[in-house]
């Protein structure tokens, strides 16, 4: 028994040295969307620095934010979304960037600078950004798509497909009556909520991640998605195009921060900076293929890029939407029950 | 007609079961990287798959949690059982009612509580968490299969080893044990699958630095599950079909 005892105990100190040696070298750890990144990107970045990448992922910014809060300085660099980083910023759980470290934040687009969830630009860096608009199907659609009315044309009834995502969903509609993303009158959410509940019989189904797949087997005719699932779908079926409605909305951002309790921040800023170069970022553009902030990385791409509206959407069309704020708990609990009010509407 | 309802239900039945992970495997084959379109049969995925470190880490992780996890929560439960075989009646059935709740209890629970416990005695959640975590969920189940093996092991077995000059340890290695074996490795194969294809547990009690398969999958989550993993998981229903098989067949060969 004694023995058993020694030996758990020595497989215990074994794994905590393991631990403790690994941190001797150089090393920053970073936390993203799976297949997130060119991971061949990342070896170049340690060839070129000596400093290994340890790679970790999540599926939601809410995990994300646990994970965050249960393991403090376990991660040195972190890809939250939008609204996310305004709730880290409020919670206090991320480091101010020293950005002297980081001089390739002259690429990132004007446009992107001091964004409403970091107006003073001091905690988060854009690494990847899109839009929500219609994706559709051109040998069903003859009309052009430039509103999101059509979503409520009964010529498409049951050859739609919403998108089964709270936010997403209401906050097209509130662009398409022409208010906020991030509104909190409550007069015009119900508003919107009595929309969606008359579209609801056009809708064929609420979908989130199978939409894509759904478009690209021609099983509707219309579907509400994100610019970087349109791409995919356009990609494999020809007939597919995608819209950004005239009415504006939404652009969402993936950006990178450094958590407060990060244990190698000036790797995490060195990291960020290799992520900036043109050249970096362009390879990782090209292997995601979602909307690029770097405008180097776009000069590099050329025609290829600029020349595609779903990837590169006209300044005007950026200027017409708005990213998502956080909202407090309060305000969450009513979008729940308006759209629990719009799932179970008959 | 009887007849004919009986097979078409059986039918329905297997269909139901086995259709999901027969649509998987034929996935697995597609040349194209999306459900919706068959682009011919190819092989890509299964090279893909190799090719990924992602995904050969976390096979690694899986497989030797799996076999460690097996193997120790055998030797535990093994003994544990025997144990329990030789208290007397009340204290027996305590210690039964005890090993069962932490089976029927659902497996969100025992994945909190045990990461709250780590977190409390500041172990580093990781590999060796989900290792310990994953031994806790199995030794319940090994020794629920040991039990009836030695209920129906002749009492006098083992008196008679010792009456014939045995040492206790003899007799439990060479009387108990091969009587008991058969048990023995349905709790290690049990333990084993349960361990392959944990994930709510292991979700709570490892670190994003140290992910077995299901999580791994759970991670892609955003960005689409890829065809690497039906190809993956195609090889994983291969091989254990294939272990369960070689299972049977011994169970056969024991019993003539």
């Amino acid at each position: 028994m004694k023995k058993l005892a020694l030996v758990l105990a020595l497989i215990l100190c074994c794994s905590s040295l393991c631990m403790t040696g690994a941190a001797a070298e150089e090393v920053v750890n970073i936390y993203n969307w799976y297949d997130y990144m060119d991971d061949s990107v990342l070896e170049d970045f340690t060839a070129e620095t000596g400093i290994k990448v340890n790679k970790m992922y999540f599926t939601t910014n809410e995990d994300m934010m646990v994970q965050l809060r249960v393991s403090p300085g376990a991660y040195d660099l972190v890809f939250p979304s939008d609204y996310c980083v305004e709730r880290m910023i409020a919670e206090g759980l991320v480091a101010e960037i020293d950005f002297d470290n980081v001089p390739n934040m002259e690429y990132i687009s004007d446009w992107m600078l001091y964004p409403s969830y970091d107006p003073d630009n001091l905690y988060s860096v854009p690494f990847m950004w899109g839009t929500v608009g219609i994706l559709y199907n051109t040998k069903m659609v003859d009309e052009p798509v430039e509103s999101w009315g059509i979503l409520w044309d009964e010529k498409y009834a049951d050859n739609i497909f919403m998108l089964n995502s709270i936010r997403d969903a209401m906050g097209i509609t509130l662009k398409y009556k022409g208010y906020s993303l991030n509104t909190r009158d409550l007069n015009e959410l119900t508003e919107v909520t009595e929309l969606l509940i008359q579209q609801k019989p056009l809708v064929k189904a609420y979908y989130v991640d199978e939409t894509k797949d759904k478009m690209v087997a021609n099983e509707a005719a219309l579907a509400v998605v994100w610019s970087g699932d349109a791409l995919y779908a356009m990609e494999l079926n020809e007939d597919l195009a995608y819209a950004v409605p005239q009415e504006g909305s939404n652009v969402w951002v993936d950006a990178m921060v450094i958590p407060a309790t990060a244990k190698n921040k000036e790797n995490a800023e060195k990291l960020i900076n290799f992520l900036c170069r043109p050249d970096i970022a362009q390879r990782n553009c090209e292997y995601i293929w979602y909307s690029s902030p770097n405008t180097g990385a776009i000069e590099l791409m050329g025609e290829d890029y600029t020349e595609n509206e779903t990837i590169n959407p006209s300044q005007e069309t950026i200027d017409n939407c708005e990213f998502f704020n956080d909202i407090p708990d309060n305000y969450l609990t009513i979008y729940n029950t308006l759209w629990e009010q719009v799932k179970n509407a008959n | 007609m009887i007849k004919f309802l009986k097979r078409s239900y059986l039918v329905l039945i297997f269909a139901i079961l086995y259709l999901p992970i027969i649509i998987m495997i034929i996935q697995s084959f597609n040349a194209g990287e999306s459900h919706a379109k068959w682009e011919g049969f190819s092989l890509r995925w299964y090279q893909e798959m190799f090719k990924d470190p992602d995904i050969v880490k976390s096979l690694g992780i899986t497989v030797s949690i799996a076999f460690l996890a097996a193997l120790i929560s055998t030797i535990i439960g093994t003994l544990a059982a025997i144990g329990i075989h030789a208290m007397q009646k009340r204290p027996q059935s305590m210690m039964l009612a005890l090993n069962n709740i932490p089976m029927t209890m659902p497996d969100i629970v025992t994945g909190i509580s045990l990461m709250l416990l780590f977190i409390f005695t500041g172990v580093p959640r990781g590999y060796v968490t989900m290792l310990l975590a994953h031994i806790t969920f199995d030794v319940p189940y090994v020794i629920l299969s040991v039990l009836p093996k030695l209920k129906q092991m002749n009492k006098h077995s083992y008196e008679a080893a010792l009456d014939l000059g045995a040492t206790p340890t003899y007799a439990l290695l060479h009387v108990i044990l091969p009587e008991v074996m058969p048990g023995v490795i349905t709790g290690a194969m049990l333990a084993f699958t349960l361990s392959l294809d944990d994930f709510t547990i292991s979700y709570f009690t490892t670190s994003p630095l140290v992910q077995n398969l299901s999580t791994l999958i759970y991670s892609q989550a955003r960005m689409g599950i890829e065809p690497t993993m039906y190809a993956m998981s195609t090889l994983m229903f291969v091989v254990l079909l294939t272990l369960l098989l070689i299972v049977n067949r011994r169970g056969k060969a024991d019993q003539k």
